[in-house]
C-alpha cells in the first residue's frame, strides 16, 4: 500500500498528491514516470513525476481528471492509500552543459517538465520555461517553475495573464526574434507538441517531446504502447518516453490514443449513475 | 488391459464458449484410483525419462491406486512444486505420456490427470503439509521474476534455510501463469494457493519491483547484500510482423490482449474491472501456439463476440500448440484457416477493417525440419475482422540486460548460461525462458530448480 500524505486541489480538475513511495524516490530520474493502481479491480495508469523528496521518501504526481480512474482518484482524500505504485519507468531526459534549454509545459505537461528543467538548472544551463493555460486562475505551478528557471514566460487563451494565446505563440516570436534556443522540449497535449514541432522543424532546432500513448506494464512486454519515429516502431514506455519531435509520427499517436474510447465512456457513465445514486442514499440519509 | 483410459470430464462446448470457467471438470476419487490401477509399474519406467524434472511416476500413481492420496501428494511435491499447475498446462502428451510403456499397446496412462487430482485434492481438503525447512544459513538470495522459473527457485532455497527475496515487476506473482494463460485453462485461485504456500515457507515476494529501474542487479548485491541472484524475467517482448498496417487501432499483441483480460480481469469490465478490452465482433489470431489458442478461446468467451478465426501459415500437423487445446477450439467454434498468411491490415480512418491474406502451400523442409509454406501466387483475399491478434511469439526483455554490466547475451538477447543457469556473472544464475526463449512451464521449473541446487552449493563455499 502507498498512502497519500497530501492532496491538493488545483485549477482545471488537476489535483497533486504526495504519496509515500520510498523505493521509487531512490531511482527517480528527470524525464521518468510511475504506474498506478487505485484498488484490486482498477487499471494501471502511467504518471510522470513532478517531484520527489529523499528525506520524506515522497514523490509528486500532478493528476488530470479525465477518465474513470483519474476522476475515482481525485475522490481520495490524504491518508487513503493507492494498492500500488510501480516504477520508476522510462528512459531519463539526457542533459548535457553548457546549452539554452526552452521547456514549453501545458495542463500536466508543466508538471512534467518541472524536473526536467531543475536537471538543466543544476549543471548550470540556462533555463527557460513557457507555461501556459486558459485563463488565469487555470495556470499550475506558476511558483514552482519560477524557483528552478531563469526566465518563465506565460501564456493564456483569453489574455487574462502574460500573453494572449497558447504556448506556441511565445515560441514562434522567439524564434522570430533568433533568440539562442539550443534545446526545446515539449510536453503536454499532442496537438500541443506537435505545433511545436512544426515550428521548430524548418530551423533545424533540436526537439524533444514526452509521448504519452496508452500504456500498461511499462516494461516492454504488452506492446500497446508503441509509438512510430523515424518509420520505425518503439515502445514509448522503455525506448522513451521523450523522443525526437521532427521524427514522431503524431497522427498515429492521436489515433491510438482513442483506441479505447467507447469502451472508456462506457465505464465512465457506469462511474458516474454509481455516484449520483450514493449522492441521492447520502442526501437521503440526511 | 481391461480398463480403457478414463475420458476427462468437460464442460459443454457451447455452455462454456459463454464463460470463464474451467473446461476440464477433473477425475472423480474413483476415476483416479482406476486410472491408477492401468499403471503396470514398469521396473524401467520411461514415463520418468520424460519427464523434464523427473516426477516419480509410479510410485506416486501406486499411492493413487491404494487410495493414499497425501503420500501421493508428498511424492509428487518432492520433484514437482507446483503439480497443480503443471497437471493441467504441461504437455504431457509429447513428455510423460509419450513415452508410457502401456502407450505402445493401448493409450497411455493418464498421468498429467492424475497429477491434477492429486494436487486439487490435497488443496481442496486443506490437507497441505509443510515440507522440513533447513535451518536458516543467514544468506539472502534475490529471485527476479515470480514465474514458474523463479518461484520453483525460490522454494527450493527456502527449503534449505536460505532468506528468500522475489521481486515482480507486475502487481501479481505469477508471470505467465496468470498474465497470459486463461482462467478457463489454470483458474487463479490455484496460482494464488501456489504462491501461498511459498510464502508459508517463508519466501518474501515483493511485487511492483522492477529489477533495472526500481533497483540494478549490481545494486541488490553491493547494497542491499544478497548474496547471490537468480533471474527468471521469462520472454516477455512481443514480435511484430512487419507488415503494413500494424500499428492500426484493432491490432494488438497477444500479450496485451491476454493480459488485459486475465490480468486485469478485463472479461469481467465494465462491471467489476477498470481495465478495458477489445470489443470487435470479428477476430482474427494469427499464429499457431499456445498463445495463439488461448487468445482465441478467450476472444470467443467475450459476450460481443461472433467469430473468431485462427490464422496459421502451415498446417495443422504443424502447429505447436497443445492438441488437447487445438482440439477444445475447434469445438467451441473456432475457424481454422490453415496455409493462410497475413500480407497487410487495411484499415479507414485509424481502426483495422479487414485484413488481407495470400493461401500458402507446403514446400521443401527448412532448417527447423518442418516444411517450409510457400505463397500461392494469385490467392489474396481480404477477411473481414475488426480486431486483429498478433501471436508469432516473444523475444526477451532488455532491461536487466541493459543495466547489467558483463552478463552476457545472444544475438536473441537470451542471456547465456550453463546446465546449471551459471552466468558470466560471478553470484548470478538464470533460468527459463529467458535463457533458452519461450519454451514451457516444466522446462522453466526445471531450470529453476538446477539453479537453485548451484546456488545453495556456491553460497555454502562462500564463508
Ligand atoms: C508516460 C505518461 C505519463 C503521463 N503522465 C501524466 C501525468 O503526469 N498527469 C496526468 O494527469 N496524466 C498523465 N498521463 C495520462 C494518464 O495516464 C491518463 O490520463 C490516464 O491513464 C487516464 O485514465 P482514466 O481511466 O482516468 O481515463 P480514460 O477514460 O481511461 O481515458 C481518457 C484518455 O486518457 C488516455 N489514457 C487512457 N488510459 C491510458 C493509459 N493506460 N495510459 C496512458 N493513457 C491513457 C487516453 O488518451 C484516453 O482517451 C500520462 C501518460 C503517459 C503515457
Ligand atoms: C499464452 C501462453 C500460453 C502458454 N501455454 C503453455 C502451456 O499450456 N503449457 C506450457 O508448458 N507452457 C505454456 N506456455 C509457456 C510458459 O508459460 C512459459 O514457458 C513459462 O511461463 C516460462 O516461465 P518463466 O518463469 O521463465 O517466465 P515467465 O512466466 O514469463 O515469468 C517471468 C516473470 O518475470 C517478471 N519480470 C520480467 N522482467 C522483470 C524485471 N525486470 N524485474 C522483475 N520482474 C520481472 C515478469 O513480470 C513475470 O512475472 C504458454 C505461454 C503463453 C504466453
Ligand atoms: S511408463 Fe506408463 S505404465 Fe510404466 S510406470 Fe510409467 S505411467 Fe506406469
Ligand atoms: S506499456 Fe506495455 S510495452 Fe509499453
Amino acid at each position: 500500500m502507498y498512502p497519500i500524505v497530501e492532496k491538493n486541489d488545483l485549477a482545471a480538475k488537476v489535483y497533486r498528491y504526495v504519496i509515500k513511495a520510498p523505493q521509487i524516490v531512490k531511482k527517480a530520474r528527470a524525464g521518468q514516470f510511475v504506474i498506478l493502481r487505485l484498488h484490486e479491480e482498477g487499471e494501471r495508469i502511467p504518471i510522470t513525476l513532478a517531484d520527489w523528496d529523499a528525506v520524506q521518501g515522497t514523490i509528486t504526481l500532478y493528476v488530470q481528471a479525465v477518465g474513470k480512474t483519474t476522476t475515482m482518484m481525485s475522490m481520495m482524500k490524504a491518508g487513503d492509500s493507492l494498492m500500488d505504485v510501480v516504477g520508476p519507468f522510462g528512459v531519463p531526459s539526457h542533459v548535457e552543459p553548457g546549452k539554452t534549454f526552452v521547456a514549453i509545459g501545458g495542463g500536466f505537461g508543466i508538471a512534467a517538465i518541472h524536473p526536467i528543467v531543475r536537471a538543466h538548472k543544476l549543471i548550470g544551463n540556462k533555463t527557460i520555461s513557457i507555461i501556459g493555460s486558459r485563463s488565469k486562475d487555470l495556470l499550475l505551478m506558476e511558483d514552482e517553475m519560477r524557483a528552478i528557471s531563469d526566465e518563465v514566460r506565460i501564456a493564456t487563451d483569453d489574455g487574462s495573464y502574460g500573453t494572449k494565446g497558447f504556448v506556441t505563440t511565445i515560441l514562434k516570436s522567439m524564434l522570430e526574434q533568433r533568440e539562442p534556443v539550443d534545446v526545446v522540449l515539449a510536453i503536454g497535449p499532442v496537438v500541443m507538441m506537435k505545433a511545436v514541432a512544426d515550428l521548430t522543424r524548418p530551423l533545424g532546432v533540436q526537439t524533444l517531446v514526452s509521448l504519452n500513448p496508452i500504456m500498461m506494464d511499462g516494461t516492454g512486454m504488452c506492446g500497446a504502447c508503441r509509438v512510430v519515429v523515424g518509420n520505425k516502431m518503439k515502445f514509448a514506455c522503455v525506448d522513451g518516453p521523450e523522443f525526437d519531435a521532427h521524427a514522431v509520427d503524431f497522427e498515429l499517436l492521436m489515433a491510438r490514443q482513442k483506441m479505447y474510447s467507447p469502451q472508456e465512456k462506457i465505464s465512465f457513465d457506469i462511474f458516474e449513475k454509481i455516484c449520483e445514486a450514493q449522492e441521492h442514499r447520502e442526501t437521503a440519509a440526511w | 488391459m481391461k480398463i480403457p483410459r478414463h475420458g476427462m470430464p468437460e464442460q459443454d462446448p457451447l455452455e462454456r464458449a459463454k464463460n470463464f470457467l474451467e473446461v476440464p471438470l477433473g477425475y472423480t476419487a474413483e476415476m483416479a484410483v482406476e486410472e491408477a490401477e492401468r499403471c503396470i509399474q514398469c521396473k524401467n519406467p520411461k514415463c520418468m525419462e520424460g519427464c523434464p524434472v523427473n516426477v516419480k511416476i509410479p510410485q506416486f500413481i501406486f499411492h493413487v491406486a491404494m487410495g493414499n492420496f497425501p503420500l501421493a501428494a508428498q511424492t509428487l511435491k518432492e520433484t514437482n512444486a507446483l503439480p497443480a499447475v503443471c497437471g493441467r498446462v504441461c504437455p504431457q502428451e509429447e513428455q510423460c505420456e509419450a513415452v508410457c510403456t502401456i502407450g505402445a499397446k493401448v493409450e497411455p496412462v493418464a498421468i498429467g490427470r492424475l497429477e491434477r487430482f492429486v494436487a486439487d485434492w490435497e488443496r481442496m481438503t486443506g490437507n497441505v503439509s509443510l515440507p522440513v525447512i533447513a535451518p536458516p544459513t543467514g544468506k539472502k538470495i534475490a529471485v527476479i521474476g515470480a514465474g514458474p522459473a523463479g518461484l520453483t527457485c525460490a522454494g527450493d532455497l527456502a527449503k534449505l534455510g536460505h532468506a528468500v527475496t522475489i521481486f515482480e515487476a507486475l502487481h501479481k506473482p505469477g508471470g505467465v501463469l496468470v498474465y497470459g494463460i486463461p482462467e478457463f485453462r489454470l483458474p487463479k485461485q490455484i496460482v494464488d494457493a501456489e504462491v501461498s504456500f511459498l510464502e508459508k515457507l517463508g519466501v518474501t515476494i515483493q511485487c511492483d519491483f522492477v529489477v533495472g529501474m526500481t533497483r540494478t542487479v549490481d545494486e541488490l548485491m553491493n547494497e542491499d547484500g544478497f548474496d547471490a541472484v537468480f533471474i527468471g524475467t521469462g520472454a516477455g517482448l512481443p514480435y511484430f510482423m512487419g507488415i503494413p498496417g500494424e500499428n492500426l487501432n484493432g491490432v494488438y499483441s497477444a500479450n496485451e490482449f491476454l493480459t488485459r483480460v486475465n490480468l486485469m480481469k478485463g472479461f469481467e469490465f465494465p462491471n467489476h474491472a477498470d481495465t478495458p478490452v477489445p470489443m470487435a465482433k470479428h477476430v482474427a489470431v494469427i499464429g499457431g501456439g499456445n498463445t495463439a489458442m488461448d487468445s482465441a478461446r478467450t476472444a470467443r468467451r467475450l459476450p460481443w463476440t461472433e467469430k473468431v478465426y485462427i490464422v496459421y501459415r502451415r498446417s495443422s500437423v504443424e502447429m505447436p500448440a497443445r492438441k488437447e487445446e487445438i482440439h477444445h477450439g475447434e469445438q467451441e467454434g473456432i475457424e481454422f484457416l490453415l496455409l493462410t498468411n497475413p500480407t497487410r491490415f487495411i484499415g479507414n480512418n485509424g481502426w483495422l477493417v479487414g485484413m488481407e491474406c495470400q493461401k500458402m502451400e507446403l514446400g521443401e523442409p527448412d532448417a527447423s525440419g518442418r516444411r517450409k509454406p510457400v505463397p500461392v501466387a494469385g490467392s489474396e483475399f481480404v477477411l473481414d475482422v475488426e480486431a486483429v491478434i498478433v501471436a508469432t511469439g516473444n523475444g526477451s526483455n532488455p532491461l536487466i540486460n541493459k543495466t547489467t554490466p558483463g552478463l552476457t547475451t545472444n544475438k536473441y538477447g537470451n542471456i547465456i548460461a550453463d546446465e546449471t543457469g551459471k552466468t558470466s556473472r560471478e553470484g548470478v544464475w538464470a533460468g527459463g525462458d529467458i535463457v533458452i526463449g519461450a519454451a514451457t512451464v516444466i522446462k522453466a521449473m526445471g531450470a529453476g530448480k538446477k539453479a537453485a541446487a548451484a546456488i545453495h552449493e556456491y553460497v555454502q563455499s562462500k564463508k
